[in-house]
């Protein structure tokens, strides 16, 4: 056994030695025509050989390891302790979520305006992933194309207001449900699919968007993209400097105060936060309804929950509906935040994004799909120096959810009723 | 005359292309085959062969080797064993602790793994693509007394000819060797083969192995014949590959060869009578309306819902 385990190991650590050492020990430099071969620093070879012996090490004492590791739970406090009662706990988590929102009111006026920005993208963030949560989270259904509903409702906007100088409120709307309708046409024939064919069916259905948007010069710029998309008003009053449109007036001048780039952001920040309370609230009801209870049971038995009636189609297509309206709705929101939107911004990657923030947070829990927003986008913009290996360890840690906590770090507990014995 | 030889153009150029899916699509089918799971870091682990072959390619040249079938082979051989070595690497770390669980964790797992692995390739060699030296040049020329010329180059011809040396060592190993036997078993029945004494652990390994080795050579073809590598190379090809496994039936190996050929020469007649713009469109829409139409695909057998 331990000659065996030794060559285990020794075998572990040469496959670490050759999958490391080739791309981070020798690099391709493009030089003109020349391609030539350049070695590392030699701290990246120290790392390798360690890496490597680290893997030895861990193999041959895995056992030990992984028991030791087994009985770490045991020194949480808090790992033995009953579980929360559920009308105890829907309370601490609706005023958890109230002081967040009231904390959100007040915030952008206290500190910078690159923050304020960032805050907003997290809203949008949090509105998408409020959606996808709806998909993957409680219908179960695996949607690697989410991002083509959220270029949906951008680009609808972005050509409505190029075309008929729609503004921000009408577009609003229409993009979601544009997106909704998106939704519904491709999810009619794909939702019989099983699950992993419908996520690859689905990616593929982004990627189409995707090109067509790339390659539709005509309509939509290819490449360059619309730019020149309207801020939203606040009752026909605008942010900027000069009035741009005849009839509105400005926000400064209205209310007498001295102009300020500042009001704008704030004004999308809390545009985008009371979208984002909407989305959270729409979708907390509609986890309640039947189609929500029904939402779940498809996902947690299909059989059983087709033979009680539910209709399969219909159910996976509301789901399906729902979480591409949101996506239209953030989109809109982006585009007008950005006032620029082009194909780069809707790659499969953002799909990857808003998905491991669903599975960060624990498919089909709200809050902890909304802090899994705020740790995903918040946490690369305080690492700076790190941000080129946010991409690394976002796929590590997605690898590890799955392996370590595949229920995410807050899970959504299930509403049970035990039943007492019979006296 | 003018049509026609436009027109064999375009089928050789999809007939090569789509050899090489057929290479990347077996190492899908296969483990789809064994496991159920769509192996979502396949399209990475044939990025890595491709960089791992140019890196021996002006590594071997720099040392002044100058045998060209010399260093062609050394290459391949380079890139299978970082490439299978991966492949039983991620295996190991990604899916088999996520094995028997729900669908879609293993599927998660995966996507993790392949940003993991593109961004990985990123860090170490950058971002920009890097051009793959055209090593073997030349070939036949055809001519009718028009204008338009076909040529059948000698790159093309290698990699059918590999494609097809490949091909026949795979199937006569899964059809004649122990190891082939015993991972038809486990294709067949996992349960049932593992209670016969087969390690299907061990099998499972081999056929990450075997399929990350195909992916390689995969690699080193494409990258020659595109002249160029990028860390986001193996992301659409891997979906294509994915596509022509659909296609064929998934699980199936002759499927494999077959759907790669049907999609790479469909691919080339959009892009030689539409457009090459749209030409992924063409792929992607293809895949739909196959798992739309016919889940099973051309020479899959039809899966049994099990309650």
């Amino acid at each position: 056994m331990a000659a065996n385990n030794i060559r285990h190991a020794l075998f572990c650590a040469i496959v670490t030695l050759i999958i490391s050492f080739p791309i981070l020990g020798l690099s391709l430099e493009a030089k003109g025509v020349n391609i030539t071969l350049s070695g590392a620093k030699t701290s990246t070879y120290v790392a390798i050989v360690l890496a490597a012996v680290a893997v030895f090490v861990f193999q041959i004492f895995r056992d030990t390891f992984m028991g030791a590791l087994g009985k770490l739970p045991n020194l949480n406090p808090l790992a033995g302790r009953e579980p929360m009662e559920q009308n105890k706990r829907v309370k601490l988590e609706s005023w958890l979520l109230t002081g967040i929102v009231v904390f959100a009111l007040f915030w952008p006026f206290l500190v910078s305006r690159g923050s304020v920005d960032l805050a907003t993208l997290v809203l949008i963030y949090i509105m998408l992933a409020l959606g996808l949560n709806v998909v993957v989270g409680l219908a179960g259904l695996l949607d690697l194309g989410y991002v083509a509903f959220y270029a949906v409702g951008a680009y609808t906007f972005a050509l409505l207001s190029q075309y008929t100088g729609i503004s921000f409120w009408m577009a609003l709307p229409i993009g979601a449900l544009l997106a909704g309708l998106t939704g519904m046409i491709l999810g009619f024939p794909v939702l019989r699919l099983r699950g992993d064919y419908l996520a690859i069916v689905t990616l593929g259905f982004g990627e189409i968007i995707r090109i067509l948007l790339n390659n539709w010069t005509t309509l939509t710029g290819g490449p360059n993209g619309i730019g020149g998309i309207p801020e939203p008003t606040l009752f026909g009053m605008e942010f900027g400097r000069r009035v741009k449109e005849e009839g509105n007036t400005s926000f400064h001048e209205t209310f007498g105060i001295a102009y300020s780039g500042e009001h704008k952001v704030i004004f999308l920040y809390l545009i985008a936060l009371v979208l984002a309370v909407i989305t959270a609230l729409i979708i907390r009801r509609f986890m309640r309804m039947p189609v929500g209870r029904a939402w779940e049971a498809l996902r947690e038995d299909e059989i059983a929950a087709r033979s009680l009636g539910l209709s399969r189609t219909a159910v996976k297509l509301s789901a399906f509906t729902i979480g591409a309206f949101f996506a239209g709705f953030a989109g809109t929101v982006f585009a007008s935040k950005q006032g620029f939107i082009s194909p780069e911004s809707f790659v499969f990657l953002e799909s990857a994004i808003i998905l491991a923030i669903v599975v960060l947070g624990g498919m089909g829990s709200q809050l902890g799909v909304i802090l899994a927003a705020i740790a995903v986008t918040i946490l690369p913009e305080l690492a700076r120096e790190f941000s080129e290996y946010r991409m690394l360890i976002f796929g590590a840690a997605m690898v590890l959810m799955m392996v370590w906590r595949p229920q995410g770090l807050l899970p959504v507990r299930r509403v049970q009723i035990t039943l007492n014995k019979q006296g | 005359m003018q049509d026609l030889l436009y027109f064999s153009q375009q089928l050789i150029n999809g007939l090569t292309i789509g050899s090489a899916y057929a290479l990347i699509a077996i190492g899908y089918t296969m483990v789809y085959g064994i496991i159920g799971m769509i192996n979502f870091a396949h399209g990475e682990i044939y990025m890595i062969g491709a960089y791992t072959a140019l890196i021996a390619i002006t590594g071997l040249t720099a040392l002044g080797l100058a045998w060209l079938p010399l260093i062609l082979i050394v290459a391949l051989l380079c890139a299978m064993l970082v490439s299978s070595s991966m492949g039983w690497a991620v295996e190991r770390v990604a899916y088999r602790p996520v094995r028997g669980r729900h669908r879609l964790i293993p599927l998660i797992s995966a996507i993790g793994m392949s940003i993991f692995l593109q961004n990985y390739v990123h860090l170490a060699q950058g971002s920009r693509n890097i051009g793959f030296p055209a090593l073997i040049e030349g070939g036949f020329n055809f001519s009718a007394d028009g204008a338009f010329e076909m040529s059948l180059s000698y790159m093309q011809i290698t990699i059918f000819i590999t494609t097809l040396i490949c091909m026949t060592a795979l199937s006569l190993f899964i059809s004649r060797s122990r190891t082939g036997r015993a991972c038809r078993a486990v294709s067949q029945d996992i349960g049932m083969a593992s209670l016969l004494g087969i390690d299907t652990n061990r099998i499972i390994s081999a056929t990450f192995i075997i399929g990350a080795a195909l992916a390689a050579v995969a690699g080193l073809l494409l990258g020659m014949y595109y002249g160029s590598v990028d860390p986001l190379f193996g992301f659409i090809a891997g979906l294509k590959a994915f596509t022509a496994a659909v296609l064929g039936g998934i699980g199936s190996i002759p499927g494999a060869m077959l759907g790669g050929l049907i999609l790479g020469v469909s691919e080339s007649m959009t892009s030689g009578y539409l457009s090459g713009e749209y030409k992924d469109v063409v792929s992607f829409g293809l895949l739909i309306l196959i798992l739309l139409f016919k889940p099973t695909g051309l020479l899959g057998k039809p899966e049994v819902e099990k309650i």
